[in-house]
């Protein structure tokens, strides 16, 4: 590996000062599960590496009224350890139990996760169809961007040069919510997604009608993207299989997944339909209270 | 580069080195420290023999740089067994021959004590999936889950629970 300066930034203010560096190659660590990799392989030989986890902000995990706090640095197990968060973002619990075995989460971050744009990041379908909200610290302030808009495309993020990822925020959701993130592997643990498909409902009072719905899909265009089509098809529609059917023809038309050696572009699109569908019956069924985490 | 001084507390010892920050901490216990029961394989998050605990977290050792563990704890398989003997994971895998060629066993035992500390009784699906990132290639694997069930009821009688 190539040699580099190791610095451990305490504030926020810090770590912006020290990545807005135009002459040098900087980037921030958190978990590193994906950065060491590839650093050890040659594919990125940062100059500085800026580590985030000893910075106050970037740790909290707290739930303040109906707002969920994930500092970038927080590693996954906190947040699945954490039971109000279990019980409420069903879809985000399910995506991060996916990332890697128990050593990964052990130190890997919905942060890193979001901010290493790979197209199959398990978290990311995930934190869109929670709404999730980018904040963003940088040099000449802090901005605020809707998770949807955070990746540009494979590898690329909308940070600029001195900016740092620093909160994910999640509105709690409403009753009678459901939410539900599904993938294909070959194997049961330590994969990378072939197709990733995350799922949230929101019901009528009474349950009988579909009152809001976001599908995001992961491993099937540049970046995760949320297919506003096949929320459209749901809402003001009844809870049915039916439903679910048109969703899943919508976010397969918005797939547009590449032959790779993990999967086919035939196998890609038809896995979207069939992740689809199934996102949409776990959401529903955690909708009514019926399906635990 | 210059190096850095770290202090950590490793197996209950203050420890302090001297690394470049590019040292990986396996590389650091391994070559710079001389604690050669953690080992390398795959030095890519995949395996799992680098196991150890960080501030009793099971992480891959291969993916944490040395100048990250500045004021944490660390415990290899070195800090398992005490004066007494081995450590109750350690005597039930060596009574039920669970070893085959044996590279992956301390990634593994340190793996099914962070399980352990935590979980008085996992099931078998429950070990199987904690220990889905510790690769064994000589596939032994029912054994090490056999032997992981023991341990747990081992342990849980120590307890008193």
């Amino acid at each position: 590996m190539k040699q580099f300066d190791y610095e451990n930034a305490k504030t926020i203010g810090e770590a912006v000062n020290l990545l807005n560096n135009s002459s040098k190659n900087v980037r921030p660590i958190a978990g590193g599960t994906d950065l060491i990799p590839r650093m050890r392989n040659g594919l990125l030989e940062p100059d500085i590496l800026v580590d985030i986890k000893n910075i106050p902000e970037l740790n909290i995990l707290s739930i303040n009224g109906d707002l969920l706090e994930i500092g970038a640095a927080v590693p996954l197990y906190r947040i699945y350890e954490e039971e109000r968060i279990t019980k409420s973002y069903p879809a985000l619990i399910d995506a991060i139990k996916n990332i890697g075995g128990i050593a990964i989460q052990g130190r890997a971050t919905v942060g890193g996760n979001l901010c290493n744009a790979a197209p199959s990041g398990d978290s990311i379908p995930a934190l869109i169809v929670h709404e999730a909200m980018c904040i963003i610290a940088g040099p000449t302030g802090q901005r605020i961007l809707p998770v949807e808009d955070f990746c540009t495309a494979p590898g690329k993020t909308a940070l600029g040069r001195g900016e740092l990822l620093t909160t994910i925020q999640i509105k709690h959701p409403p009753h009678n919510t459901g939410s539900c993130y599904n993938r294909f592997i070959p194997r049961n643990e330590m994969d990378i997604a072939v197709t990733g498909v995350a799922a949230s409902l929101m019901l009528s009072m009474d349950r009988t009608q579909i009152e809001n719905a976001k599908v995001a899909i992961g491993a099937v265009a540049p970046t995760p993207l949320l297919v506003k089509a096949a929320g459209e098809v749901l809402v003001g529609n009844a809870p049915t299989e039916e439903a679910w059917g048109k969703a899943a023809i919508a976010a397969q038309s918005a797939a547009r997944p590449i032959t790779d050696v993990r999967g086919s572009i035939n196998q890609r699109k038809h896995l979207v339909g069939v992740l689809t569908k199934r996102a949409l019956r776990k959401a529903y069924l955690r909708a009514i209270g019926e399906m635990e985490i | 580069m210059s190096k850095k001084k770290v202090s950590a507390k490793i197996n209950g010892q203050p420890v302090e080195f001297l690394c470049e920050p590019r040292q990986s901490l396996l590389e650091c216990l391994r070559d710079v420290i001389g604690i050669t029961g953690t080992k390398e394989s795959c030095n890519d998050g995949n395996c799992g023999a680098c196991s150890v605990l960080l501030n009793g977290r099971l992480v891959n050792s291969c993916l944490v740089f040395g100048v990250e563990v500045e004021g944490r704890e660390i415990t290899t398989i070195e800090g398992l067994a005490d004066w007494q003997g081995l450590h109750p994971i350690q005597q039930i895998f060596l009574d039920r021959n669970v070893v085959q060629c044996g590279y992956c066993i301390p990634g593994i035992i340190i793996a099914t004590k962070a399980l352990l500390d935590r979980e008085a009784n996992p099931s078998e699906e429950r070990i199987r999936s904690w220990l889905s990132g510790n690769l064994c290639r000589c596939t032994g694997y029912d054994k090490i889950v056999g032997a992981v069930k023991e341990a747990a009821v081992i342990l849980a009688k120590e307890k008193g629970v």
